[in-house]
């Protein structure tokens, strides 16, 4: 059975159907990428999964359990976690503050919770920012940040929006190693929003295009690829001359 | 950071670029002490007495004590809320009547009011969240504004229903004039300063040292990110929005002694509060408590400097100065 299943989800704004009976499945241990021009509902897709906003049809199911609609931080306790594509730190807070919250809320005690924070920030690779203010962070660390503290909480399912968005390309190849490791290492799954079509050839088992709120197709990254419907999606229709 | 690109700059905050003096806190400090040092000298110059001026400093600084811990309340729930609560004084003066009928009513204790006032307070600030402001989170901020507006305004009318608009008072047994340090105060100031900054640091603890307090600074900074790492914002927000009303009704208490108890006493309060939190740095619940101090004393000081005006003349003066000089507050962070 899938870990997590997304049956029939749609949602309109004003009229708008930003998202438009999306279904897919993504297996235990498996990465899948979600890809789509602008517009076409991706991060929409990831705010109704994770509980930020609340669909008007469909299901989410996590492990067999229905999560539909449910508040943001039940979701995180049932074992799925999202980064934004727009960073959403605790300013107010150092590096080592900003994860060791994340490790609190699920219940840890406050010695602990510290130690494991201090080794996912070790792990993500932001030992040196550990005690600097999260203000004036460079954009790479605090993608880190938002990693380091979705790890926190210790998911079974990871959503990511854009985490490479940002970044130059010496710095993206350590957080897709990082990303690799996650799955064969801790079982995690993954489904990631990306444009950098490099990152999502490499790491996606799968790959899901989204155009107008709909899925269009779903293949292997060299299916959907070379599938004209997809490059007419991004492109818009090859001129018949 | 102009050669990174817009999209990932949106939420990296640049630091405001501010005075050069402004980005040093001790420095901060240190001007907002020579200022009050400055208004001593002026009132001993206009006043010509020591023992005028020395009793000034002395029921400023407590007084200030006690408006620090008002404003706490109030800058706690519009850091974590994002809600300017103008019903808050109106909860102070609940606090207040309750004090009143707990001691005068049942012969209870002034103090021991406490016990039941605080507890009493956090469930209404509970309930007023939950089943009045809940609905209006996450709204354009004068829908907020216009509920706790209104709020008040039924909590100022239904005391006055119940209570009438005869000034009451409390007064504390054995209570005396307590000589210090050259100055006299009475013993009820005293104590309430005193209680003001032990439940002041409590507060404080609270939000530094526990996970409920790690978790209220995490939806303070950002509520999104905090949904997200598993807390239950809205749980945070109502619980809060207690304890910034128990710390009103705390306040109330330990002031009964002091004031004339009439609805509108918590009116003043209010206006008092505003104009700390606005001098602490909006939300932050350490500099509302110096805050208080700073306003105390302006307010102490002020009357000696301009005798015969309302001794709230000067504590607008330093707040527009305040507002025009360093409008993120004396204690905020720049930028934030």
């Amino acid at each position: 059975m899938s870990l997590l299943t997304v049956e029939g989800l749609s949602k309109s704004f004003k009229g708008l159907r930003a998202v438009d009976d999306v279904s897919f499945e993504v297996e235990q241990g498996a990465i899948l990428g979600i890809i789509g021009p602008n517009g076409a509902g991706k991060t929409t897709a990831f705010n109704l999964i994770a509980g930020a906003i609340k669909p008007d049809a469909g299901t989410v199911t996590l492990d067999g359990k229905d999560i539909t609609g449910h508040p943001p931080h039940k979701i995180a306790a049932a074992g799925m976690a999202r980064t934004f594509q727009l960073m959403r730190p605790f300013y107010s807070m150092d590096v080592l503050q900003n994860v060791t919250v994340a490790v609190l809320a699920g219940g840890a005690s406050e010695k602990s919770a510290r130690d494991q924070a201090a080794g996912i920030i070790e792990r993500i690779g932001l030992s040196q920012w550990r005690d600097s203010p999260t203000e004036g962070l460079p954009t790479a660390a605090l993608k880190r940040l938002e990693l380091a503290r979705a790890l926190a909480i210790k998911p079974r399912v990871l959503l990511l929006d854009e985490v490479l968005a940002g970044l130059v390309p010496a710095e993206r190849e350590p957080v897709l190693g990082l990303l690799e490791e996650l799955r064969t290492q801790d079982g995690v799954t993954l489904v990631f929003v990306e444009h950098i079509m490099a990152a999502v050839m490499r790491l996606s088992d799968s790959v899901l295009v989204l155009n107008l709120g709909q899925v269009l197709t779903q293949g292997s990254p060299q299916e959907v690829t070379s599938d004209p419907r997809v490059i007419e999606a991004y492109l818009g229709e090859e001129p018949s001359a | 950071m102009t050669s990174q690109p817009m999209v990932a700059d949106q939420e990296t905050r640049t630091p405001t670029p501010s005075a050069w003096w402004a980005r040093l806190p001790w420095l901060r400090i240190g001007i907002v002490l020579a200022a009050v040092v400055a208004a001593i000298v002026l009132a001993y110059l206009r006043s010509g007495s020591t023992v005028v001026v020395t009793q000034a400093v002395v029921t400023g600084i407590l007084i200030g004590g006690v408006y620090g811990l008002v404003a706490m309340g109030l800058t706690l729930i519009f850091g974590v809320l994002d809600i300017v609560n103008f019903a808050h004084g109106s909860f102070l003066a609940i606090a207040l009547f309750l004090s009143y009928y707990l001691v005068a009513g049942m012969g209870m204790h002034p103090y021991l009011a406490l016990l039941i006032v605080l507890p009493a307070m956090f469930l209404l600030g509970a309930l007023v969240q939950r089943f009045v402001l809940a609905g209006a989170m996450g709204k354009p901020l004068e829908n907020q504004l216009l509920i706790t507006l209104g709020i008040s305004l039924v909590i100022e009318n239904s005391l006055l229903l119940f209570f009438g608009a005869n000034p009451r008072s409390v007064s504390l047994p054995g209570d005396q004039g307590v000589a210090i340090l050259g100055a006299v105060a009475e013993l009820s100031r005293i104590l309430a300063f005193v209680g003001a900054l032990v439940l002041a640091g409590l507060l404080f603890l609270l939000l530094r040292r526990t996970s409920l307090g790690t978790a209220i600074r995490a939806v303070a900074a950002n509520d999104a990110g905090a949904q997200m790492v598993g807390i239950d914002t809205r749980w945070i927000y109502m619980l809060t929005f207690a304890i910034g009303t128990a710390c009103a009704g705390a306040a109330g208490v330990l002031v009964a002694p002091l004031v004339t108890i009439e609805p509108v006493t918590g009116a003043l309060f209010n206006i008092i509060a505003f104009v700390v939190v606005v001098l602490g740095g909006m939300g932050n619940v350490v500099g509302a408590l110096l805050g208080g101090l700073v306003v105390g004393l302006a307010e102490q000081l002020g009357a000696l400097l301009l005798p015969g005006q309302s001794p709230l003349l000067v504590v607008f003066i330093v707040f527009v100065l305040v507002l025009l000089l360093r409008p993120q507050g004396l204690f905020g962070r720049s930028g934030s």
